[in-house]
C-alpha cells in the first residue's frame, strides 16, 4: 500500500477551477483519496486539500503538474508532523434499540463529538479529528448499524511561521 | 463597442494576418466583422485541417498560430489538430464559436461542452462571458500559448458575447498568480552541468524540439564542437544540428539511427536538451543510458525526472541555460576528446550500421527516393511528413539542414496532419518550396485540403509513398502477428493523380527515380501544388527498428 499524502494549495476561485484540478489527477491516474475545498481569506483565492496514495516519486509529479496548472497559485506538501489535520464525519446510526443509543452516546463522548439531531429511529453525530481518528470512529459505530456517513475530507494548515505563501 | 470588433481588433493587436478556419452559425458575427478586415481567412474544409496549418504556420515562423470553428461539430473537429500542436508544444491558438450564454449547458442545437472536451488537449482554455471579457481572454491565449512550454489555448466565444455592444477596454499585458515563466537557469544548477561535462569521457547531446522552440540551434552546435561530442536528435529536434555536421549521428529511438541508439547507451554524460524522454525515444526504459549521468535541460520542471532520473537539471531557456554552460566550460580545464576513441567509435558505428541494399528488387526504395528528394530541394526547403513508414523514412533518409525546416507530428502522431501543416508553412514562408512527405493512408486522412491549397494558392507538393498499406501497422502485422494482414490493405482507389486533377492540382505518378526528380522540379518550378503518386513496394519495411519492449541496443537492421 502506498503512503498517504496530503497537498494543500492556492487556486484562483473561479468556476472550472476543481473539474481542471481533478481532471489532472484522473488523466495521470493519481488516484485522489479525499479532496476539500473553501475560500480563504482573499475571495478570489480558494485553497484545496488533497490527500492521495503515492509513493514519493508521484508525489513529485503531482506536485510539479499542479504547479504547472495555470490557475494554481501556489502548492505544498504538507508534512504531517508539522501540520495540524483534521476531518470531519457525519454519521446517521440505527439507535431503535435503547442500548444501541447508549453505546452510541459512549463512543461519541469518547472522540469529543457532538449529537446533533435525535429521532425515534437515529440518530445523527458529528465527530472531528485526524483522518484515522474518524476511521477509528467508524470502525467502532459499525456494529451498530450505520445508516448513512458524510465526511468531508481532509483539511490542514501548517504549525507556526509555515505558510502557503502566495 | 461589440464582441466581434473587439475580436477582430484584439487580434491585430497581437499582430495576426492570417487565420485558418471554417466558419459556421455560430461564428457569423465575427464573421462578419471580419469580412472587409484585412485578417486573411484561408478556408479549410474541415475544421481538422484548419487546426494543423495553423500548426504547420506556427512551427514554421516560430509564432502563434490561429485557427477558428463553429460551435458543435466544428469544435470537436478541430480536437485532433490542437491535441497535435499542444503535444509538440506549437503555440496554437483556437477560437471557437459557442451556442448563445442563455443556451450554454441546454444541449442546445450544436452545442457541445468543448470546455470539459478540450481540457487535456490544452495547455489553458478559457469561455468568455461577456463582450467586455474578450481583449483580455485573446490576450490571456496568446500570452500562454508562446511563453514556457508553448502549446495551444482555446478561447470558446458564445454568440452573444460576440453581438452584444459594452464598453470595452484593451489591456497591454496580462499577469496570472499561478502562471509564471521563469526563462533565467539556475547558476548553480549551470556550474553543476559544467562541472560534469568537462569529466565527460563519452559524452552525448540529445537535442529535441525544445531548442529548436527556444532558438538554441548554433549553442547546442558550439557545445558539442566543445566537448567533441556526438548530437543525437529526437524526432522533434530533427533539424537542430545539420545532417552533414560531422558530429551529427541521427535520430535517437524506436526507428533511430544504429549510431545514436548505441551512443547513448554507451554514454557517460548524456546532455538532454529540450526533450521528454518519451516512451518512443527512449525504447525500454530500465535501458536507456543505462551508463549515463543524464542532465536535463528543459523549460517545463515538471518533465524532468518524469520518466529518466536525471543527475542534474538547468530548468530555464535552453539558449541561455547552453550559453551559461558554454561560458562555465570555457573556464574550466577539460579536454575535448578530439579524434578519440569516442568519435571513432561512433563512425564505426555508423558503417556498421548502414541498412542493406537490394539491388535486385524492381521496386523504387523509400531510401532513395528520401535521397532523391533531398537533392532535388534546396537547402531552406520546408518539410512536413505524416505519420507511420513515411515519418521514419523521412526522419532517418531525409536531411534536415536548419532548424524549423523539418516538421512532424511527434507526440500524437497524427496521420493526416502532414498536408494541412505543409499549407500552414507554405503561408507562413511562400517564398520557399514545402513538401509533405506522405503515405497514401495518412494523405487520404485529409486530402480534402487539396481543395484549400487550390483555392487560396498555396502550392505544397505532395509526395506519396504509396504502398496501398497502412504501411506501420502492416509492417507490426509482419514481425509480431505472423503476417495476418487485418484492415490495413488499401485497395486500389483512390487513384491519386486523378484526385488531385479533380482538385484542380496537379498529379503525376514517377516510374523512375528519375521521372520522380523531375516531377518535384517541376513542381517547383511551375509553383503549383501538385500530388507525386509514387508507387513503393508493401513489403518494405522501416530499419532500423528496436522491436517493441526492447532497449535502444537491440536493434534490427533487416528482417
Amino acid at each position: 500500500m502506498l503512503p498517504l499524502n496530503t497537498i494543500a494549495f492556492l487556486v484562483e476561485n473561479k468556476a472550472g477551477v476543481l473539474f481542471n484540478v481533478s481532471n489532472m489527477f484522473r488523466r495521470r491516474g493519481f488516484n485522489i483519496e479525499s479532496i476539500s475545498v473553501g475560500a480563504v481569506e482573499d475571495p478570489q483565492v480558494a485553497r484545496m486539500t488533497v490527500s492521495v496514495y503515492a509513493d514519493s516519486k508521484e508525489l513529485n509529479q503531482i506536485v510539479l503538474q499542479l504547479e504547472k496548472m495555470v490557475d494554481v497559485i501556489k502548492v505544498k506538501r504538507l508534512d504531517p508532523m508539522r501540520s495540524i489535520m483534521r476531518e470531519m464525519v457525519l454519521i446517521k446510526l440505527d439507535t431503535v434499540d435503547p442500548m444501541a443509543r447508549e453505546e452510541t452516546l459512549r463512543h461519541v463522548n469518547a472522540y469529543h463529538g457532538l449529537i446533533l439531531h435525535i429521532d425515534p429511529e437515529s440518530l445523527i453525530a458529528e465527530v472531528t479529528g485526524e483522518p484515522e481518528a474518524i476511521d477509528e470512529f467508524i470502525s467502532k459505530t459499525r456494529p451498530i448499524g450505520i445508516e448513512e456517513i458524510s465526511r468531508t475530507g481532509v483539511t490542514a494548515l501548517e504549525k507556526g511561521n509555515l505558510k502557503l505563501e502566495r | 463597442m461589440s464582441g466581434s470588433k473587439a475580436f477582430v481588433e484584439g487580434l491585430k493587436r497581437e499582430n495576426v494576418d492570417i487565420m485558418f478556419g471554417v466558419t459556421g452559425g455560430a461564428l457569423l458575427p465575427i464573421c462578419d466583422e471580419l469580412w472587409g478586415s484585412d485578417l486573411r481567412f484561408v478556408m479549410a474544409r474541415h475544421e481538422q485541417g484548419a487546426a494543423h496549418m495553423a500548426d504547420g504556420y506556427a512551427r514554421a515562423l516560430g509564432r502563434v498560430g490561429v485557427c477558428l470553428a463553429t460551435s458543435g461539430p466544428g469544435a470537436t473537429n478541430l480536437v485532433t489538430g490542437i491535441a497535435t500542436a499542444n503535444i509538440d508544444s506549437s503555440p496554437v491558438v483556437a477560437f471557437t464559436g459557442q451556442v448563445p450564454l442563455s443556451l450554454v449547458g441546454t444541449d442546445a442545437f450544436q452545442e457541445v461542452d468543448i470546455i470539459g472536451i478540450s481540457a487535456s488537449a490544452t495547455k489553458y482554455n478559457i469561455q468568455v462571458r461577456s463582450p467586455s471579457e474578450i481583449p483580455l481572454a485573446i490576450k490571456s491565449a496568446f500570452h500562454i500559448a508562446s511563453t514556457g512550454r508553448q502549446g495551444a489555448v482555446l478561447v470558446d466565444i458564445p454568440k452573444d458575447c460576440q453581438i452584444d455592444v459594452e464598453d470595452i477596454e484593451f489591456p497591454d499585458e496580462v499577469s496570472f498568480r499561478g502562471y509564471k515563466v521563469n526563462l533565467e537557469p539556475n547558476p548553480r544548477e549551470m556550474d553543476w552541468a559544467a562541472t560534469l561535462l568537462s569529466k565527460a569521457r563519452r559524452p552525448v547531446i540529445m537535442a529535441g524540439g525544445g531548442v529548436i522552440s527556444s532558438n538554441a540551434s548554433a549553442e547546442v552546435i558550439k557545445i558539442a564542437d566543445m566537448l567533441m561530442a556526438p548530437v543525437v536528435t529526437s524526432l522533434m529536434g530533427k533539424g537542430t544540428v545539420p545532417s552533414d555536421h560531422p558530429l551529427f549521428a541521427g535520430l535517437c529511438g524506436m526507428h533511430g539511427t544504429g549510431e545514436a541508439n548505441l551512443l547513448v547507451s554507451d554514454a557517460d554524460i548524456l546532455l538532454v536538451v529540450g526533450a521528454r524522454f518519451s516512451d518512443r525515444t527512449t525504447a525500454r526504459l530500465e535501458d536507456f543510458g543505462r551508463g549515463a549521468k543524464v542532465i536535463h535541460i528543459d523549460i517545463d520542471r515538471s518533465e524532468v525526472d518524469k520518466n529518466v532520473e536525471t543527475v542534474t537539471r538547468v530548468i530555464g531557456d535552453a539558449k541561455l541555460a547552453l550559453q551559461g554552460i558554454i561560458e562555465r566550460l570555457a573556464k574550466l580545464s577539460y579536454e575535448p576528446r578530439a579524434n578519440g576513441d569516442w568519435i571513432k567509435k561512433m563512425n564505426k558505428f555508423k558503417k556498421q550500421y548502414t541498412p542493406p541494399e537490394r539491388p535486385n528488387n524492381p521496386h523504387m526504395r523509400a531510401p532513395a527516393i528520401m535521397k532523391a528528394l533531398r537533392k532535388v530541394l534546396p537547402r531552406n526547403a520546408l518539410v512536413t511528413t505524416e505519420v507511420g513508414q513515411n515519418q521514419m523514412w523521412a526522419a532517418l533518409y531525409f536531411d534536415a539542414y536548419a532548424p524549423r525546416t523539418f516538421f512532424t507530428s511527434g507526440g500524437l502522431g497524427t496521420m493526416g496532419w502532414g498536408f494541412p501543416a505543409a499549407i500552414g508553412a507554405k503561408a507562413a514562408r511562400p517564398d520557399v518550396p514545402v513538401v509533405d512527405i506522405a503515405g497514401d493512408g495518412s494523405f487520404a486522412m485529409t486530402e480534402n485540403s487539396l481543395a484549400t491549397a487550390v483555392e487560396e494558392n498555396l502550392p505544397v507538393i505532395v509526395v506519396v509513398l504509396n504502398n496501398r498499406m497502412l504501411g506501420m501497422v502492416a509492417q507490426w502485422q509482419r514481425f509480431f502477428y505472423g503476417r495476418r494482414y487485418m484492415a490495413v490493405k488499401l485497395g486500389e482507389y483512390p487513384d491519386f493523380v486523378k484526385l488531385a486533377e479533380a482538385y484542380g492540382a496537379v498529379g503525376v505518378r514517377p516510374e523512375t527515380i528519375g521521372e520522380f526528380e523531375k516531377a518535384v522540379q517541376t513542381a517547383m518550378d511551375d509553383n503549383l501544388t501538385t500530388v507525386i503518386d509514387v508507387p513503393i513496394d508493401p513489403e518494405e519495411n522501416v530499419f532500423p527498428m528496436v522491436p517493441p519492449g526492447k532497449g535502444l541496443r537491440d536493434l534490427m537492421v533487416e528482417a
